[in-house]
């Protein structure tokens, strides 16, 4: 059974069986505007948290994403390199970033559900 | 986010309305898009009409005997040659050639010309202009107008459904079309337009029927930028900047031949030792390859890795459907389809030197 979590810096990550999907809300992909190019983890890279694991780039500025917890990139979303528009239309599935083995299963504790995610952008 | 030092635009509360975001911008809180975003914004006006807030610029109005006198100390610019409602593109330089500001010069009058200056530099203008006033018998008068900018092949049409005819104007004309009001077609898009300074209520009542028109929607300042870096036009303090001169930036087109040879313009004597010297470094288009943008301060490096220059302006066009940039490159490597690189985190991306603009240029001249 597949949980979402969310951070302060706006990204969910869906966990299933050890690995999670990363993508960023649509709170911001709202708030970075139209996407034009994303640059893409190479699968295998390991990240710290905090690590930037993806920069996304609107028509003005390039801005990066962290990664939320520790890990190992297992897969990119290829399909962002001819249609990185689809984190604006589908910021929340098809338009997700990365995937990655989690390295510390506990480290998602500290996040928050979308409750609580919720209420932080409130 | 803007500090609570920045300036307000009069007409803010209809920005809020309209669903804007704002952020700083020379001093003032901008709407840098609205609700439909940057890249339909971009779109909309190069296929309808756009129109944009630009009351952060300033309009100063020069006159007296010797306002000519003035204006052709303070920038090269030959102003007795203009014919009435005739504009120009000019400069404040330095005595170093250096450009201090670029600015639009109407003649509304044999002895008054509007003056537009950019926002950042607003304040600093007016300063200069002052200073060299108090040795000609002229009145430089800062105007309090709403500014408006209406730009796209419909702009005339939405115009005109609003009361406003524009059929004699022509591109780079302006007049006082009623009290108080200045009216030119000119704007920062690339495409045919108009700039309207305005009083206050009169511009709310302006806006209020432009946007009854399906064809007019607000552009914030994000698609403002998208637009002219793809027309080609600089933005000052990015592109041209008191270290460039005219020559550097491929802006001589803008001085007149005799001015330049004979003009007792500030910055005169600098800015001819310059051009017969040949400027080191030369403004070009650049075309990155692939759709990775190469932004403003990305250093440029040539095919042997050598320093080659720097990005001044760089994003993605959404008209040219690739990403645009200009920049400063060697005199030797300016010639368009020259290959340099650009350094993005650390990767040097192909970058190929484009002749400008990189979409044609739609004005109304004639």
């Amino acid at each position: 059974m597949a949980k979402t979590y969310f951070t302060s810096d706006h990204e969910w990550l869906r966990v299933e069986s050890g690995i999670a999907t990363v993508g960023i809300t649509d709170y911001a992909q709202e708030q970075l505007g139209d996407l034009v190019f994303v640059e893409l983890p190479e699968t295998g890279k390991k990240l710290t948290k905090g690590d930037t694991a993806v920069v996304v780039e609107s028509v003005k500025a390039a801005s990066d994403v962290y990664a939320p917890v520790d890990g190992e990139i297992t897969e990119a979303n290829g399909t962002l390199s001819s249609d990185p528009s689809l984190v604006n239309s589908a910021a929340t599935g098809a338009g997700w970033l990365w995937k990655m083995k989690l390295a510390d299963e506990s480290q998602l504790a500290g996040l928050m559900d979308e409750a609580a995610y919720k209420a932080h952008i409130a | 986010m803007t500090g609570d030092d920045s300036k307000h635009l009069p007409l803010e509360d209809i920005h809020t309305a309209a669903g804007a975001r704002f952020g700083a911008f020379a001093g003032w809180s901008m709407p840098l898009t609205y609700p439909a975003g940057v890249m339909k914004e971009h779109l909309h006006t190069r296929e309808h009409a756009g129109l944009f807030d630009i009351s952060h610029m300033k309009l100063f109005k020069v006159s007296g005997p010797q306002a000519v006198a003035l204006l052709d100390r303070a920038c090269p610019l030959d102003a007795g040659a203009l014919e009435i409602s005739q504009s120009k593109l000019s400069f404040f330089l330095n005595e170093a050639g250096g450009i201090l500001d670029d600015l639009i010069v109407t003649r509304l009058g044999d002895t008054r010309f509007m003056v537009v200056a950019n926002a950042g530099n607003a304040v600093a203008d007016e300063k200069h202009l002052r200073e060299l006033a108090t040795t000609f018998d002229v009145t430089v008068e800062p105007l309090d107008r709403v500014f408006l900018a209406i730009q796209g092949p419909e702009a005339w049409a939405v115009l005109s459904r609003a009361g406003i005819e524009t059929g004699s104007l022509l591109f780079m004309h302006g007049v006082e079309p009623r009290k108080d009001w200045f009216m030119s077609r000119s704007g920062y898009t690339g495409e045919d337009g108009f700039e309207i300074g305005l009083p206050e209520a009169a511009a709310r009542d302006l806006v209020t029927k432009l946007l009854e028109d399906e064809r007019v929607l607000w552009i914030g300042l994000a698609a403002r930028d998208s637009l002219r870096l793809e027309a080609g036009l600089c933005l000052h303090g990015q592109d041209i900047t008191p270290e460039t001169d005219p020559a550097a930036a491929a802006l001589m087109w803008a001085i007149p031949k005799d001015i330049r040879a004979s003009g007792a313009f500030i910055g005169a004597d600098a800015l001819r030792a310059a051009v017969e010297r040949g400027p080191p470094q030369k403004r070009v288009g650049l075309k990155p390859e692939g759709r990775q943008p190469v932004r403003a301060g990305a250093a440029l490096f040539d095919a042997d890795g050598n320093p080659a220059g720097h990005v001044t302006s760089g994003g993605f066009g959404p008209s040219a459907g690739h990403p645009v940039a200009m920049g400063y490159v060697a005199a030797s490597l300016a010639k368009p389809g020259t290959r340099v690189f650009a350094e993005v985190r650390g990767t040097k991306i192909p970058v190929d030197i484009s002749s400008l603009p990189f979409t044609p240029h739609r004005y109304r001249k004639g």
